[in-house]
């Protein structure tokens, strides 16, 4: 059977640098920084006391108060993403065949502060167990998606992907095949994350994972810079509307771009380490460029994973370098974590927005707080550092990798 | 209205986001105020916690309406 193909009609954000697409944008063009001193809980023990938090969000601007009580923030945040991508993508919720429109979300943790403070509360007791009610249906990374399509009446396929940080591109993907294969007419998908929080910063920061540039927040995730020191931890969403190209066509729906592939792969070699010669890297960018029908020299645009760890920037560099060969100095290559901070399990989809906005204006996005050549970079790959780069992009990849070694990558084309 | 009252209606307001005014005594949790089964389960929690009493479940199903809270708990400190 032929396989279907598949557009993005709408996208919302929510993010440490903009709490909508316009504003997320606006931020990622100017190279804003998302990262500033923790203001959720006291920092004064913890080696890293600085995160991406989103700013200026009240919620009950976007959620009744009762049912955003009954939320924890990554489901609240998935909300106004989901709510901000259907409405922008224009879509009559009412006439839709409701069993073919789906939810599919990521999410790498889910109600990480709804536990911590659960348990918590468990442990200074005295042993009797006194859970709230909704400490679990709060909590799970399912429950994201479930309340997107209560509020709409979603009926297809809906649930949650879990691979770390590479949750929401595994999320996209899914998404993708179920048009593809003629399951949906519509995927509402995306990811979201909220782990800024005692047990998430405490977590990360006993893996040596964070950086702890305490003095200086806002230059700390510097991508590919010969003095980073590990990823700042962020948080939002991201969401994006698929939607089967003649389906969008027939309803005159604006259209951002094709998503014409993707690829999965698994490193198959330690729970947090990067494979230092990026072999499953390699394999999903491969995948990648089969899946979708082109070859490496198509390829304008890579939004990395680029974490601004040690290990994991360089080997994914060189994985690019293996992969597209003498192409690779005409790709530009950026990492917008050194802005947004890592979101994890949001991490796709916030950078697929990224991806699809630089294909969509013709600008990519920099990778900022470069101030120092890392010698083990291949000096010819073009990266977009400190400025964004005015460029026509018609094919765009964006590389998500997760802790267990998951590894996505998804292509975008112009249309 | 009673301390015990004051307290009760307290806490309904908080935690299923209704009005005051809504808060009356005949107001049944579930048909008037809105509370799913998640909600009242909370609710009695919060009345526990409160007014460091137990209500035992089988107890807590005869409890469904603002009133019927009031009088359990004003019974129980007495």
């Amino acid at each position: 059977m032929e396989l279907k193909r598949v557009v993005i009609t709408g996208m919302g954000a929510l993010t440490p640098i903009g709490n909508n697409l316009q504003e997320y944008w606006e931020g990622l063009i100017a190279g804003k920084s998302g990262a500033a001193p923790i203001t959720y809980f006291d920092t004064e023990h913890f080696k890293t006391k600085f995160a991406c938090e989103v700013k200026n969000f009240n919620v009950q601007d976007f959620i009744d108060r009762k049912e955003a009580r009954r939320m924890d923030r990554f489901a609240q945040y998935a909300l106004v993403a989901g709510d901000e991508a259907i409405a922008d993508s224009g879509l009559d919720t009412d006439s839709v065949d409701k069993y073919r429109v789906g939810v599919i979300w990521g999410a790498g943790i889910g109600g990480l502060e709804t536990f911590q403070e659960e348990v918590k509360s468990f442990a200074n007791g005295n042993g009797t167990p006194r859970f709230n009610p909704f400490f679990i249906p709060k909590m799970i990374a399912d429950i994201a998606p479930a309340h997107i399509s209560i509020k709409y009446g979603f009926m297809g396929p809906n649930y949650t992907t879990v691979s770390a940080c590479a949750s929401s591109a595994n999320a996209m993907l899914d998404a993708l095949n179920y048009i593809r294969l003629g399951h949906c007419d519509v995927i509402v998908t995306g990811g979201s994350e909220a782990a800024v929080t005692q047990a998430g910063m405490g977590g990360f920061n006993a893996m040596h994972a964070l950086s702890t540039r305490n003095e200086s927040p806002e230059t700390a995730s510097r991508p590919f810079d010969g003095t980073r020191d590990g990823f700042v931890l962020g948080e939002g969403a991201g969401a994006l509307v698929l939607e089967e190209y003649e389906y969008a066509k027939a309803r005159g729906a604006k259209i951002y771009a094709e998503v014409i592939g993707g690829g999965f792969s698994s490193d198959a070699y330690h729970m947090t380490a990067p494979h230092p010669e990026g072999t499953g890297v390699i394999a999903v960018m491969k995948n990648t460029l089969q899946n979708a029908g082109i070859n490496p020299e198509d390829v304008d645009h890579i939004n990395t994973h680029g974490t601004s760890t040690p290990l994991g920037d360089v080997a994914e560099l060189k994985a690019i370098k293996a992969v597209f060969g003498d192409h690779a100095p005409n790709i530009s290559i950026n990492s917008t974590k050194s802005m947004t901070g890592h979101l994890l399990g949001a991490a796709g989809a916030v950078e697929s927005i990224a991806s699809v906005m630089a294909i969509q204006e013709g600008i990519v996005p920099p990778t900022i707080n470069h101030t120092t050549v890392d010698e083990n970079i291949d000096p010819s790959l073009k990266l977009v550092l400190n400025q964004p780069e005015k460029r026509e992009v018609k094919v765009a990849l964006s590389n998500t990798f997760g802790f267990g070694g998951h590894n996505c990558c998804i292509a975008f084309r112009k249309i | 209205m009673s301390d015990i009252a004051s307290r009760v209606k307290a806490i309904i307001v908080d935690k299923l986001g209704v009005d005051e005014n809504e808060v009356v005594a005949e107001a049944s949790f579930t048909n008037d105020l809105g509370a799913d089964s998640l909600d009242t389960v909370e609710l009695i929690m919060e009345f526990e916690k409160e007014f460091d009493i137990q209500i035992p479940d089988d107890q807590a199903e005869n409890i469904a309406t603002v009133g019927q809270a009031v009088s359990y708990i004003e019974e129980a400190k007495a």
